[in-house]
């Protein structure tokens, strides 16, 4: 190949303090490719991009633009050497128009007037040449997330970029607008960009890339063409093992009925009818799978099942009713009723962030005798207790003594799942169980799962991820705008059909 | 109360409100940009201090100004260095310039003049005197225009005309100006800035740098102008209620105008007892009408006046690596 790579990194290094982010590493990307770069969280993918696009300065290494080696201290830099980023968390000012974010940084003189007037133009033409359609007046605050990454894109398109990164982009996204991203991507591919995609998700790299490279802990494993290589073998250079992508399990046998839930109503306290006539059973030894786009009311299911939300209807486990208003319709009297309850967010609601991990293992269950001694809680033997889960869940690092936020979500998750798993519940709702989760630990998470339910505990399971419903899952439900649109057996369904329960539509108003 | 009356207390409020309007256009400019500045009022008395000192030295008003603004922007890089680049806590850095002022300009005044932590009084041209408008005399008999234009609109010193004049050029500034759009970003959302090419440091640097300037002259119309010479503690919580009235202004230009105005005639009524037991027909306790400013401050910082968000990343250092 003659043509010079549109970037060029050799021997990048950086150092957080004691831990080596990345690790000498050297990488080309040609021009008017789509390059994807993958690896499980903390893996240094989002910290090397963040040194291309100088928001962070490498300790050791080179980089070379379109053949030419370049310096890029700090974000001007990168911008004048062509390069624009998409971060996952967006950099843009909430109350701020679409178009003076768009501005912001690269005015063409000292009045705004002129800028922004400029800037419309501009906005008006490039929306036209990819479809990155935006409201030019809108607040950022105002508009969806879909929307808020196309003014990062254009950001970058009109500072002129020619390479744009992308990093996790399809994490806030629904399906749809997943979709429609990738379909801006190719045509600004066609048009001659070149795209890095930073992410975790194998079927992104999969469906949208021409090379993929595999970092794992700081280190670049392999560079390969995406054509040549598949999914299993990508996850085996991510984690440096074999990976189980679907989960093995036995057929379910199925006991008595333990949550039975008819007519349940939630009304949140802006008036909002969240829930609307819910009615579904789960029986011991069974997950059933509840599938939805987010803020479909799966969140308020949980939570009054969980205890902290009101309802009305009527709710019974193992045949008695419990409350869903007054003093006795709380976490405390749930708990006590055999519901554990691993929460959606596990940093909001499963876990103290600041608070070490033996304390967390504590929460909820720390009226437990075996937690005290007279009026004092014992503190010795909740610590013991943590080590010995920790060794169970394969909890890393197994220190007791670390606050909750210094874990990877993968074990933050492990730990809030020891400590709601090993109180030998009869019900254990469980929300995004591997949001945010390393695909090693999510084999483990999943396994686990199984592993409750092959005991003969009642599981719900809560997701947004369509995969992991279906490969876990005995049954599946699909929630639309607070109601049941029907149940389906995960052998008799696909993505497709869910996907259009999930939208609201029956199999016969589709076809 | 006839139009006199009314127009010599609303001409008072005018001359109080001056310093709280520049104190408060100076705390919108730095927190605007993201730094909180609890400091207005130490920055306030001391350059209330050397404009008074330099001007009873030199017998120049203009020089003593000069003199303000150069103490004020002094302590305002003390408070830029420990919160930008430091990234130390804001209030801490904040209360520290209060503490440091409030002590260091009675010492250096009683040790200067001997007067017991006072400069002497100001005479001449060491004090800013009112400006008489073009006209003002001539049109002076012409019925209700006449007294408005002559009581209340001409007669000022220059520092309050360089107030009022700096309300417009504020709201240009931020709104208008590729200079105002990044210095509200950066206060909202500094990553943006940064992301964007732009030095978060260097538009924290210069939003600090105009607060100090700003509280310069809020200082030096204290001593120079609205009064005769430096006395102890002579800002009187003037900085707080700037701040108070910053809340209050939902950190706007305009607005702040209007709540500076608000709490200036407060303290105006507060100096004039009969014109408002004139008005209610009952004699009414002098120290509640002193209190009244402060009771005002109390109840909007409690947040029952409407809902005020301030600048998003306000009071937060900007760290870029984790």
């Amino acid at each position: 190949m003659t043509q010079a790579p549109a970037i060029e990194l050799k021997g990048i290094s950086k150092a957080f303090g004691p831990v080596q982010a990345n690790k000498d590493i050297s990488i080309r990307v040609m021009p008017g490719t789509i390059h994807g770069i993958i690896g499980e969280n903390g893996a240094g993918k989002s910290t090397l991009m963040s040194i291309l696009y100088g928001f962070y300065k490498a300790d050791k290494g080179e980089i070379f633009i379109a053949g030419k080696k370049v310096q890029i201290p700090d974000s001007q830099a990168a911008i004048a050497a062509g390069i624009g980023m998409v971060f996952q968390h967006f950099k843009l000012v909430e109350n701020f128009t679409v178009l003076e974010n768009v501005v912001l940084g690269a005015e063409d003189s000292g009045l705004l007037r002129p800028s922004l007037a400029r800037a419309r133009r501009e906005l008006k033409a490039l929306a036209d040449e990819y479809g990155l359609n935006v409201e030019p007046d809108a607040l950022i605050e105002d508009i969806g997330v879909g929307m808020q990454q196309r003014v990062e894109i254009l950001k970058a398109l009109y500072r002129k970029a020619d390479i744009l990164i992308l990093d996790e982009p399809t994490g806030v996204l629904t399906p749809a607008e997943a979709d429609q991203l990738f379909r801006i991507l190719e045509r600004l591919k066609a048009e001659g960009k070149t795209i890095v995609l930073i992410t975790h998700k194998l079927r992104e790299i999969m469906d949208t890339t021409d090379t993929v490279s595999v970092m794992r802990r700081g280190e670049m494993t392999a560079t390969v063409k995406t054509s040549e290589t598949d999914p299993a073998h990508l996850a085996e250079l991510m984690v440096g093992r074999k990976v189980l992508l679907r989960v093995e399990k036995a057929p379910a046998k199925v006991g008595a009925t333990i949550l039975e839930v008819k007519d349940l109503n939630v009304t949140d306290n802006k008036g909002v009818h969240r829930l609307k006539g819910i009615n579904f059973h789960v029986k011991a030894g069974e997950i059933l799978g509840i599938a939805g786009v987010a803020g479909n009311g799966q969140s308020e299911l949980l939570e009054v099942l969980g205890g902290y939300e009101k309802g009305t209807g009527s709710i019974t486990v193992n045949g008695q009713a419990i409350d869903l208003t007054g003093a006795h319709s709380d976490g405390q009297s749930r708990r006590a009723r055999g519901i554990a309850h691993v929460p959606e967010d596990r940093q909001r609601e499963g876990l103290i962030m600041d608070y070490t991990a033996w304390e967390n293992t504590a929460f909820g269950y720390h009226h437990d005798a075996k937690y005290q001694r007279g009026i004092f809680m014992d503190n010795a033997a909740i610590k013991a207790d943590t080590v010995e889960k920790m060794e169970r869940f394969d909890v890393r690092p197994p220190d007791p003594k670390l606050a909750a936020k210094n874990f990877s979500g993968g074990n933050q998750q492990k730990i809030v799942l020891a400590r709601e798993i090993e109180r030998n519940p009869d019900l254990l709702l469980i929300g995004q169980p591997t949001r945010g989760v390393d695909i090693g630990a999510i084999e483990f998470i999943h396994q686990q799962i199984v592993a409750l339910r092959d005991q003969g505990k009642a599981i719900l399971l809560v997701s947004v991820e369509l995969e992991e419903i279906l490969s876990l899952s005995d049954r599946i439900a699909v929630m639309f705008d607070g109601k049941m649109m029907g149940e389906r057996l995960p052998s008799e369904t696909d993505e497709k059909e869910l996907g259009l329960m999930m939208a609201g539509m029956t199999k016969g108003e589709a076809a | 109360m006839d139009l006199l009356t009314l127009l010599q207390v609303l001409d008072s409020t005018m001359r109080l409100a001056t310093p709280l309007l520049l104190a408060c256009l100076a705390g919108l400019f730095s927190e605007r940009a993201g730094i909180f500045d609890i400091g207005l009022e130490g920055k306030m008395l001391a350059a209330a201090f050397l404009s008074a000192a330099i001007a009873y030295t030199s017998g120049s008003a203009w020089l003593g100004l000069l003199a303000g603004i150069g103490a004020s922007l002094v302590l305002s890089g003390i408070h830029g260095l420990a919160s930008i680049t430091f990234r130390g806590n804001q209030l801490i850095s904040g209360v520290a310039v209060n503490f440091l002022a409030a002590g260091l300009t009675v010492v250096v005044a009683q040790s200067w003049f001997g007067q017991g932590g006072r400069t002497p009084q100001l005479q001449g041209a060491a004090r800013f005197d009112p400006i008489t408008l073009p006209f003002a005399d001539a049109i002076r008999d012409v019925p209700v225009i006449g007294p408005i234009y002559y009581e209340l609109i001409s007669g000022h010193t220059a520092l309050v005309y360089i107030a009022l004049l700096m309300v417009p050029l504020s709201w240009w500034v931020l709104y208008a100006t590729r200079f105002g759009l990044r210095l509200r970003a950066v206060g909202e959302n500094p990553a943006a800035v940064d992301t964007a090419g732009v030095s978060v440091i260097g538009l924290r640097y210069a939003a600090v740098a105009i607060c100090g300037v700003l509280c310069g002259i809020a200082g030096a119309y204290l001593a120079t102008a609205l009064q005769a010479g430096f006395v102890k503690d002579m800002s009187a919580g003037r900085g707080y209620i700037a701040l108070a009235a910053l809340i209050f202004a939902k950190w706007r230009p305009w607005y702040a105008l209007y709540a500076c105005l608000l709490f200036g005639f407060l303290q105006a009524l507060a100096l004039r007892p009969d014109v408002i037991e004139g008005a209610l027909g009952f004699k009414v306790n002098v120290q509640l009408l002193d209190v009244l400013p402060y009771i005002l401050t109390v109840i909007i910082l409690a947040g029952f006046v409407g809902k005020a968000i301030p600048p998003r990343a306000g009071g937060e250092p900007y760290v870029k690596e984790r």
